[in-house]
């Protein structure tokens, strides 16, 4: 063991943490041939680091060395940053160690782009390779794919990892061109729609024959950059849906901007990274693909971005207070999750339990329902109290902003972020 | 005058035990308002030592295979673990109401033993997730992979399967501190084992140096420093790292000793 490659693994760590995605989930493997690892269904975290993100795999960059100059990227050729490259052994040595220690559920490889695309997206592999062939390792891996790799190493990458991930990081062509003059949409589309291509072809494969090797089985991610570029909520959010309608994508991430290049005039001076714009779109994510709301509901044209005081269930409660209140005993499983402070656990309680008997808000408490929100949009078996349309929505939005308590419970939509 | 005011069993401490009392009282048609383990001797209660017969511990679980569902039955198990102070009346409630009912109670959240045994299933299962996660093992000179962990409640039976499907190559222990027991994978199959004198520091769970392999603490030091590098500082935020990772944790963490 040489010591030098843990000056590496920091400067590597360094330059990989930006990549905000570190979910483990969406595949079961188990460990058949009595070697190393497995795949669990919904990832574990097994550390959290000082900015409360989970860790779940080995993020590490192969190089930080790269040929483009975006102007978002801590990475680019012009930043005077220490720079470090890991041979293929390395970084199998270490994610097999860290493995068997329990520290990690695989590893995520990203990468610079040296020489070309192919040459570096053929070391990634090389890294994939060795760990499910030689090692036998059966453990998460989530590769980076090169933006402009040929099909040929996309489809070797996506038969070794879990995922796969491109990035498109700035949400709109116009101002990529500014920020990354030398990307275009085209190469990230590409290998998008590349590799959902094989996903699904690998998923109808599967139909008709006993054994197919899973094409990247827990599908594809992506991810966006906030607050960058001038683009509102409704720009991004209808890209998130317009990429969710493709079922190997299972994941946007956004990242909200962490000023990394400060003298760059493309970008705007920030103080602080957008974190809170950054929630409320996190929520509105969840709202698309949980809670069965559709894009044009949360943005609109006349409300071109989310609220920042507010989560976009509530916001569009309050827009809405016509479908309120609801009855929790009669209501459709649809409508009891468009309560604002009922989330997907609670909605399904509710929906199980009120076979049994009809429910009221002492029941709905007991059960863990939060109802501070919630009891201004529901009626349940008792009489009816104040709800949305007696308080009118405008003197709810004051009591809800005042309330620094609620902006507490809005934290725990946040933290489903990372799990 | 009669000072009796309630009735209890006393059982031996064991889940077939609690099983026992459920088939003694139906049969006997006495039912308990407190069950005891053995040690416990009250006042003015009139006393009933249930034997744990395992043969009557099974027809009860059979009859409640066909009033609830598998995995109702397997919560009743896994909230046994939890080692909670009462936990053998709600398990008994439980059990009796499910035999009273016409139709299974298993989905009931309005009723407060369903409901609370629910939240018990939820503490324990929780902690189970909290040992895939928080498990750290050492590597020691003699190719053995060592942790110890401190669990509120008694889970390290419920994540043996997914530690030997997961380490199979390799062999490792996981102590409980609390409870002194291990699991032991020999590369074959888990064991429950206890050990006598373990030389491991009790406050960190840390072997000592010298049985530690040779580049055990580059990895540690190196992990320490990964999780340190990967941090963005723009974004500190300690009170969401406290609530994923509880503090009781921190001392048996690699990434946190030191």
């Amino acid at each position: 063991m040489n010591a030098a490659i843990f000056d590496k693994l920091q400067i590597l760590a360094e330059a990989a943490k930006y990549d905000v995605s570190c979910a483990s989930s969406g595949t079961t493997r188990k460990n058949t041939a009595k070697t190393i690892g497995s795949a669990s269904g919904w990832g574990i975290c097994h550390s959290f680091t000082e900015d409360g993100r989970c860790v779940s795999l080995l993020k590490i960059m192969l190089t930080n060395y790269c040929k483009y100059d975006c102007a978002y990227c801590v990475n680019r050729v012009s930043n005077d940053v220490p720079r470090a490259t890991f041979s293929v052994s390395e970084i199998v040595e270490l994610t097999i160690e860290y493995y068997r220690r329990n520290y990690i559920e695989g590893l995520f490889l990203s990468s610079g782009v040296v020489r070309n695309a192919d040459y570096t997206m053929e070391r990634m592999i090389a890294v994939a390779k060795d760990l499910r062939t030689i090692h036998k390792y059966n453990g998460y891996i989530h590769l980076k794919a090169i933006p402009g790799a040929s099909p040929e190493l996309m489809l070797q990458a996506g038969l070794y990892a879990d995922r796969l991930s491109v990035n498109i990081e700035i949400p709109s062509e116009e101002s990529l061109k500014l920020i990354a003059p030398q990307k275009d949409y085209q190469s990230v589309l590409q290998p998008m729609g590349y590799i959902h291509q094989r996903f699904i072809e690998s998923k109808e494969e599967k139909k008709k024959y006993r054994y197919v090797q899973p094409y990247s089985p827990a599908g594809q991610s992506t991810q966006m950059v906030i607050g960058a570029s001038p683009e509102n909520d409704r720009q991004i959010l209808h890209l998130a849906s317009f990429l969710y309608q493709q079922p190997s994508l299972k994941r946007v991430y956004y990242s909200g901007y962490v000023p990394v290049n400060l003298s760059d005039a493309r970008l705007p001076a920030l103080t602080a990274p957008p974190l809170v714009r950054e929630n409320r779109l996190y929520q509105a994510d969840w709202l698309m693909r949980f809670y069965q709301f559709n894009v044009d509901e949360i943005v609109n044209e006349q409300y071109p971005d989310l609220d920042l005081e507010l989560d976009p269930k509530l916001a569009y409660a309050l827009r809405h207070p016509e479908l309120f209140p609801i009855d929790v005993n009669t209501a459709d499983y649809e409508m009891i999750l468009r309560i604002p402070g009922i989330g997907v656990k609670s909605a399904k309680l509710i929906v199980t339990s009120r076979r049994y008997g009809r429910l009221s808000l002492e029941h709905l408490k007991k059960m863990g329902v939060v109802t501070k929100r919630a009891k201004y949009f529901i009626t349940c078996h008792e009489l009816p109290i104040l709800t949305v349309n007696e308080l009118k929505p405008e003197n709810l939005r004051h009591l809800f902003i005042g309330n620094k308590q609620g902006e507490k419970g809005n934290h725990s939509q946040l933290q489903l972020l990372f799990s | 005058m009669n000072t009796i005011t309630s009735l209890s069993f006393t059982y031996d401490g064991t889940i077939d035990g609690i099983f026992s009392c459920v088939f003694e009282a139906f049969d006997k048609k006495q039912f308990p308002q407190q069950i005891f383990k053995q040690e416990v001797a009250m006042l003015f209660t009139q006393n009933y030592h249930v034997v744990t017969d395992e043969q009557k511990a099974n027809r009860v679980i059979a009859g409640l295979k066909k009033r609830i569902s598998k995995s109702a039955l397997q919560m009743l198990f896994i909230c046994w673990l939890s080692e909670m102070e009462g936990i053998e009346m709600l398990l008994f409630n439980y059990i009796c109401k499910s035999f009273r009912s016409p139709v299974s109670i298993e989905l009931n959240f309005a009723d407060s033993d369903v409901l609370e045994l629910s939240k018990i299933y939820k503490k324990v299962t929780r902690e189970a997730e909290r040992m895939r996660q928080f498990v750290r093992f050492q590597k020691t000179a003699d190719e053995f992979y060592f942790a110890a962990i401190n669990p509120l409640y008694n889970v390290l039976p419920m994540v043996a399967d997914h530690f030997e499907d997961r380490f199979a190559d390799q062999q490792w222990v996981i102590y409980d501190i609390k409870r002194n027991y291990a699991l032991y994978y020999n590369l074959k199959k888990t064991e429950m084992i206890y050990i006598d004198d373990i030389k491991i520091d009790f406050q960190t769970g840390k072997l000592h140096r010298d049985v530690l392999s040779e580049d055990e603490l580059y990895f540690q030091v190196g992990w320490r420093q990964y999780l340190h590098s990967i941090s963005i500082k723009e974004r500190k935020n300690l009170r969401q790292q406290r609530q994923f990772m509880p503090k009781r944790f921190w001392k048996y963490l690699t990434e946190k000793q030191n």
